[in-house]
């Protein structure tokens, strides 16, 4: 930890400080450090800097924090750690340098989390997504007991092959915060590090967003509309992608990342009509499909692209 | 002779593979050096979560020398062939081969000398070869050479390989190889965090040992046995006991290099809810262990988790840290019990409506209804009452769909019982909640409770005929729908409860209750009771008693009520091992052979009563009369189920039955005597079908 920062930029102070720490921290090692992708995901692994930029033989190096919204796991801002909108900070290292575990339990160090008094571990978790086709082996980091990281080496994303392997790294960044400043409930968690009238916390950011979100999700949202909105998503991905072939030989594509846009959409308009509940079991598993086949289509067109490594 | 070391040094390695991968690595390598002609002393394997080692003591340091004999062409062959076979054996003219005559002419004959090669030569070969097609159940590529074909596949990356070979005495060489840019070498490194230094090692003794030195317990029984004597210690200093678990120990001994075992609390108003789900929050989510009071034998509010590390404060932060997740699961599950409180079983069946038991069996809410109606018919049969047998199959189901079972599949049926008992059910109707599924296995406890088995025997038996009528039977090894386990459960549920009940009957019900109808229905009930046979012969095997005895009593044909087969079963066995027993059913097997060899020569069978007027010896006399006694006696003692004093009546055929074939003639000169002589044979094995088929007992 930077002994240097004024105690409210501390990571263990505020939670903008600990972004900053982790953001710091990642682009000292070679990364390029993003801003969030500018559409409502479930997921960091979904911006297109780690779902699209893990194919191909290109090296990549990023980490940003990503929004996740969760439709489902909304609770009207009365469960202490469960939310329909979260962070994370992801990192994505392509190809997977020898040494990533190693920098990864320096990230833990850099954000307050000294391995001299604190147990983490490495364990087993498969990781498998099956709206992206995409699937690795790695584990889930624990710290005293807490699942406070995911790690990944992506075998195959969007259906393809990865080669190289990028590794990938998810943090929870409200859970580890909470860890770090030691608060029970994410809306306590110090948001600016500041004290008194000056102290801006979680909850005062986002603690009415979590109960409007709420009601829409569960309540309000336009199922109608959703529906023809999946539908419009799902069109407008095959047509962009069908258009986006630079000629008949099929061999360089150039619109894979607006046809990927369209693929991100549709399935948060699924994950929206999923928390309505008026997706039956049986339908689920088959717009699980749809979106996969659109991943599936995106990464394919991406790879022969430019940044995708096609000559 | 030498020693091997080899450790293969990864990123962490799944806690439930690690003892198989041991396994394979000792064996493949063992395996391996054999095939080479290296027969070895002794092996041992090891996995921690991030190596695998492996020592093989006293390898040969050569293979044996082979001599191999190679025939060559005939005498007189064109040169090509010639020129190819010495090539092909090394040798520099004909000269050197030998010549070998056979009915063919004569062959040249090369003899091939192959010199032995050093071990350390043939290891260098094997090792990559083991690893590259090592069997992990899943493996990943990594890294820069993960974009280039032919990367290796490891369970996860692998950094590093120990491989040394030498005499004790000795400095040991490095078995030289490189498997994807990892070239071999005596440097490991010892625990990530406590000691993650570089170690030089030398060969296994010392590697174990710096090993130790370096924090890390590289033997898994040392790392379990630390745990255990730990975590038994802790809790007996603070008055609790462990509550032992052998899964979660070898899990945890899988996830640590150096077990730091501590202890920590939670709030005891957490104990409101049931334990079993306080025990499946902490070990399946924390993968820690629970303690109880050794008085009341009810969970304590501590917890016994397992760290990687000594801290350097003594541990007290990751106790906190612990206590922190177990904290917020508890209230978690504590907050999913509750709410399932709020909601009655009941309630919860129109949901079953939506789910699909199977594609071809419909919904669960329709499996619900033919489990009702199944457990009313049986309910009469088992003393069950058949109000509470339909109201317990009615909510037998319902706790699937909870929020505590959702998280926590194993406590199915347990926690209906909880649930149903708080909406007031009947003692009776609760507890078949829980015991409608078992028993489980072979040594699973029996439910005696009359509601609990006849909801149990409806489930299972619906399951069975659903499954046979749609033909989704058991292959092999292949049994997804544990239906092995379902009729074996049938089987004890029968038999230790003493059951009286016709299986085809209640099978022919339940398949009038499904919607789909097999192909032959007709053939369904028989066709299972084949199955019930092969179950209880597998059971019966297990149990030490011979199987044949149960082919011998099915073969009786119309046998569908298991309780009284098993009964036949044994009164059989224990009849068997009488000397009675033995000759009579060797005297038996005489008779039925002379009647195969005679029916086949004379090509009819000798069926029908024989003609007393015919019986020219006592013998003859004597064992007809006894015949039919025994037949009367038997039938008389089968009709009341007294197999015991069946098998007694039968055994006053042995004496006559010896005698006849001591002093009668089977085939006499006159052939209305012999067909006379052979009817009074038949006439031994009909009066013995009284209780089985003797013929299918093996001698």
């Amino acid at each position: 930890m930077d002994a240097s920062l004024p105690a409210h930029m501390r990571p263990e102070r505020s939670f903008q400080g600990f972004i900053l720490a982790l953001q710091r921290f990642w682009a000292e090692q070679g990364c390029v450090i993003l801003q969030p992708y500018d559409m409502e995901m479930g997921a960091g692994t979904f911006h297109p800097a780690t779902t699209l930029r893990a194919l191909g033989p290109k090296p990549w190096n990023a980490a940003y924090v990503q929004p996740s919204r969760r439709p489902k796991d909304g609770r009207y801002g009365e469960n202490p750690n469960r939310m329909q909108h979260y962070y994370q900070f992801q990192v994505i290292m392509k190809p997977s340098p020898p040494n990533l575990q190693e920098l990864y339990l320096k990230s833990l160090a850099a954000i307050g989390i000294d391995s001299a008094v604190h147990d983490i571990r490495f364990v087993e978790d498969d990781w498998e997504s099956p709206t992206l086709g995409a699937w690795g082996l790695g584990w889930e980091c624990w710290c005293d007991g807490m699942e406070v990281s995911q790690f990944t080496y992506f075998q195959q994303v969007a259906g393809v092959e990865c080669s190289p392997v990028a590794g990938e790294l998810t943090y929870g960044l409200e859970r580890l915060a909470m860890y770090v400043q030691g608060v029970d409930r994410v809306y306590d968690l110090n948001f600016n590090g500041r004290d008194g009238d000056a102290k801006v916390t979680y909850g005062d950011v986002f603690l009415q967003a979590e109960r409007e979100y709420s009601k829409h999700n569960f309540e309000i949202a336009d199922t109608a509309m959703l529906f023809e909105q999946f539908k419009m998503a799902e069109a407008a991905c095959k047509k962009y992608l069908d258009a986006g072939w630079k000629d008949e030989k099929r061999e360089a594509h150039l619109m894979a990342l607006p046809a990927y846009d369209q693929c991100i959409k549709a399935s948060h308009v699924f994950n929206l009509l999923d928390a309505r509940g008026v997706i039956s079991v049986t339908e689920r598993q088959s717009y699980i499909l749809r979106v996969r086949e659109l991943a599936k289509a995106c990464g394919e067109a991406w790879i022969h692209t430019e940044a995708g490594g096609a000559a | 002779m030498p020693d091997l070391l080899l450790e293969l040094f990864s990123e962490e390695i799944p806690a439930r593979m690690q003892a198989k991968a041991a396994d394979d690595l000792r064996r493949m390598v063992t395996d391996k050096l054999v095939a080479e002609g290296l027969v070895y002393e002794g092996a041992k394997a090891f996995a921690t979560p991030r190596r695998l080692a492996l020592t093989v003591h006293g390898i040969p340091a050569r293979q044996p020398d082979l001599k191999t004999e190679r025939r060559g062409p005939k005498v007189g062959a064109p040169d090509a062939a010639v020129q190819g076979f010495l090539k092909a054996t090394g040798l520099k003219s004909l000269d050197e081969a030998k010549i070998q005559r056979d009915p063919k002419g004569d062959f040249y004959i090369g003899l091939i000398e192959k010199p032995g090669r050093d071990a350390i030569d043939v290891l260098a070969e094997i090792l990559p070869v083991i690893i590259r097609t090592f069997p992990w159940p899943k493996s990943m590529r990594w890294g820069a050479r993960s974009g280039k074909p032919g990367s290796l596949n490891w369970v996860r990356p692998l950094h590093a390989i120990t491989a040394t070979f030498g005499l004790e005495t000795e400095e040991p060489d490095v078995v030289t190889f490189e498997v994807d840019g990892i070239e071999t070498g005596q440097t490991t490194y010892g625990h990530r965090f406590l000691a993650p230094g570089a170690i030089q090692v030398r060969r296994f003794e010392d590697y174990e040992a710096k090993l130790l030195d370096a924090k890390v317990v590289l033997d898994p029984d040392r790392r379990k046995d630390a745990i255990l004597t730990d975590a038994k210690q802790l809790a007996f200093a603070q008055g609790f006991e462990l509550v032992e678990d052998q899964n979660l120990l070898d899990e945890v001994a899988g996830l640590v290099e150096w077990p730091v075992v501590l202890m920590g609390s939670f709030e005891p108003e957490f104990l409101a809810t049931p334990a079993e789900v306080i025990r499946a929050t902490i070990r399946n989510n924390q993968k820690c262990f629970v303690v109880r009071d050794p008085k009341t034998g009810k969970l304590a509010s501590k917890f016994i988790l397992v760290a990687n590390i000594e801290a350097t404060d003594g541990g007290a932060t990751i106790i906190a840290g612990n206590e922190r997740v177990i904290r917020a699961r508890l209230s978690d599950a504590k907050f999913f019990y509750e709410t399932d409180l709020k909601t009655k079983l009941e309630e919860r069946l129109p949901k079953f409506e939506q789910i699909v038991f199977h594609e071809k069996l419909g919904t669960q809410a329709a499996r619900i209804k033919r489990i009702e109606r199944l457990a009313a018919e049986i309910a009469p049969l088992v003393g069950a009452d058949v109000g509470k047998a339909t109201r317990a199959a009615h909510l037998a189901k319902a706790d699937l769909l909870t929020e505590v079972v959702g998280e926590f599949p194993e406590v199915q049926g347990l926690m209906g019982k909880y649930y149903a008992l708080a909406q007031g059910e009947d003692a009776s109707v609760a507890a078949a909640c829980e015991e409608h599924y078992k028993p489980q296995g072979p040594t699973d406890r029996v439910p005696t409770d009359p509601v609990s088995v006849a909801v149990a025997l409806a489930d299972k038996i619906d399951t069975l005929v659903g499954f046979w009528a749609i033909d989704e039977k058991p292959t092999g090894s292949k049994d997804p729908y544990a239906l092995r386990r379902a009729a074996l459960g049938v089987i004890r549920l029968i038999a230790e409860n003493a059951l009286r009940l016709s299986l085809m009957k209640v099978a022919a019900s339940a398949l009038a209750g499904l919607s789909v109808k097999p192909a032959d229905v007709s053939k369904l009930p028989s066709d299972l009771l084949a199955f019930f046979a092969d179950r209880l012969k597998v059971q019966l095997r297990e149990q030490g008693a011979r199987h044949d005895l149960v082919d011998a009593v099915f073969a009786l044909g119309g046998q569908d009520d298991l309780l009284m087969i098993v009964r036949r079963v044994e009164a059989l066995g224990k009849f068997l091992d009488t000397d009675d027993g033995k000759n009579l059913l060797a005297g038996i097997k005489r008779a039925s052979n002379i009647l195969g060899i005679e029916e086949k020569k004379d090509k009819r069978s000798f069926d029908g009563a024989p003609d007393a007027a015919l019986y020219g010896l006592d013998e003859e006399k004597a064992l007809a009369k006894a015949i039919g006694e025994v037949k009367a006696d038997a039938s008389a003692a089968v009709a009341k189920e007294d197999f015991a004093a069946a098998m007694s009546a039968m055994a006053k055929l042995r004496p006559p039955v010896d005698a006849f074939f001591e002093k009668v003639r089977v085939n006499d000169d006159d052939p209305k005597v012999r067909e006379n002589r052979l009817k009074l044979l038949n006439e031994i094995r009909s009066a013995t079908r009284a209780v089985a088929d003797f013929s299918k007992i093996q001698d």
